[in-house]
């Protein structure tokens, strides 16, 4: 094979390996959605972040408008500080509200933003005020329990629960 | 008291063979630059480890892809969760089949063919001819065959993915009726470039590496006889094998490790 045809395949199979990646990253990754658009950075404290982590979506009317960019410990408040990057073209009333919500029964965590009524709007650099936090199961088993228990003092004699 | 001693020998023969394998890697790295001025050996190198392995990685690939697609859609149907299938697929291919076949195959294919290859050079006296000549056999020989390894392996390894991918799209969505949409949109949302695509392609290279040094030492340090070269080349697809297997177990607890 000649010294040209061989370098003409090597290139080829060079090149079909950088496609390859290309298609990899764009099509069955997440690079597309990375960094594309201007965006302004907000925060917002929750009492429990619960399984919120970095990268996850920030969603309005289950749209993703945005990314959470990074969490930490407000060690004044002792609350979670979640900063996140809202997209430029997408404006929030600054008396919005910031919750943690789960999507599907076992899926990721999300922020999601609910809009307010004021009309100044949320600038780079905001503080979100209402937040709510996210779901933790076991103080949710804890306040069913106890509310079980004060039915059944409440109602009967009876020894409450059957809990152990 | 024979076999304590016989097990002493043993144990310092193996330990010589580690240090005679790292000084001859350590002389393979630096024959590298001269070898990269000769950059036409280099390019015939690739053709010949990357270009010829090109069908049966591919093959491969394709192949994996089906079956995987069937497997997992199989588990996934009693869950209801069907849709995942592109994601469980891709994320299964590009993390781990993906390096990992494509090297055993590269190990099997191009190592083979770099050890006889060397070795029968070996045989045939043609290495100590060039030593007599004062041509450094490391620089003109050995070196372009590893950068040509070097810069195949993750190349195939990408390839054997992307083509997984695709033979996973064809059965999932033209023959078991996933939701293309989904399947592709699900995949984009949760695989991450850096971690996983770019994981994927950090661990081709290190089986690059290894493969290829194997099959470079084996090759070189074989007996000048024929049985001595299907010796070695036996050697280095197991070697290669195994060393590939160990080497992902411990890249995949460093680079998947929660948290």
């Amino acid at each position: 094979m000649s010294k040209k045809g061989i370098e003409t395949l090597v290139g080829l199979f060079v090149l079909l390996g950088f496609a390859g990646l290309v298609f990899l990253s764009l099509k069955a990754a997440n690079l597309a959605s990375f960094g594309t658009r201007d965006s302004y950075t907000v925060s917002a404290r929750f009492d429990n972040i619960g399984g919120l982590k970095e990268r996850s979506p920030v969603r309005s009317a289950g749209v993703t408008v945005g990314r959470v960019t990074s969490i930490s410990l407000d060690s004044k408040m002792f609350q979670g500080l979640v900063t996140m990057e809202l997209d430029k073209g997408v404006e929030f009333p600054v008396d919005s509200s910031a919750k943690i919500l789960t999507s599907g029964l076992l899926g990721d965590q999300y922020i999601g933003i609910e809009p307010g009524y004021e009309e100044k709007v949320l600038a780079s650099g905001d503080v979100i005020r209402q937040t709510q936090s996210a779901v933790v199961l076991e103080n949710l088993i804890g306040q069913f329990l106890f509310s079980k228990a004060a039915e059944g003092g409440d109602a009967d004699p009876q020894p409450a629960g059957g809990k152990k | 008291m024979n076999a304590i001693a016989l097990l002493g020998a043993r144990t310092l023969e193996v330990l010589r063979s580690f240090g005679h394998a790292a000084f001859f890697f350590a002389d393979l790295v630096r024959a590298m630059p001269a070898a990269m001025r000769r950059f036409g050996l280099v390019v015939a190198q690739i053709h010949a480890i990357g270009n010829l392995s090109l069908v049966i990685i591919l093959a491969s690939g394709l192949a994996v892809g089906f079956v995987l697609a069937l497997q997992m859609y199989y588990a996934l149907v009693t869950y209801g969760a069907t849709e995942s299938l592109g994601l469980i697929v891709n994320l299964s291919l590009v993390r781990e089949l993906g390096p990992v076949v494509a090297a055993l195959l590269f190990a099997g294919r191009a190592g083979t063919s770099l050890t006889a290859e060397i070795g029968l050079m070996k045989a045939g006296e043609q290495i100590a001819a060039m030593e007599m000549m004062a041509v450094d056999t490391k620089s003109r020989v050995l070196a372009p065959r590893f950068i040509g390894g070097l810069v195949s392996m993750p190349l195939l390894a990408i390839l054997f993915s992307a083509v997984g991918i695709l033979g996973a799209y064809v059965v999932a969505v033209l023959l078991l009726g996933v939701d293309a949409g989904n399947f592709w949109s699900i995949m984009q949302s949760r695989v991450d470039v850096w971690r996983d695509v770019g994981n994927g392609v950090l661990k081709s290279f290190v089986f690059g590496i290894i493969c290829t040094a194997v099959a470079l030492y084996q090759g070189y340090e074989t007996q000048a006889t024929p049985e001595g070269v299907a010796y070695a080349t036996t050697r280095t697809v197991v070697i290669s094998s195994l060393s590939v297997l160990g080497m992902d177990f411990v890249l995949t607890a460093l680079m998947f490790s929660t948290g």
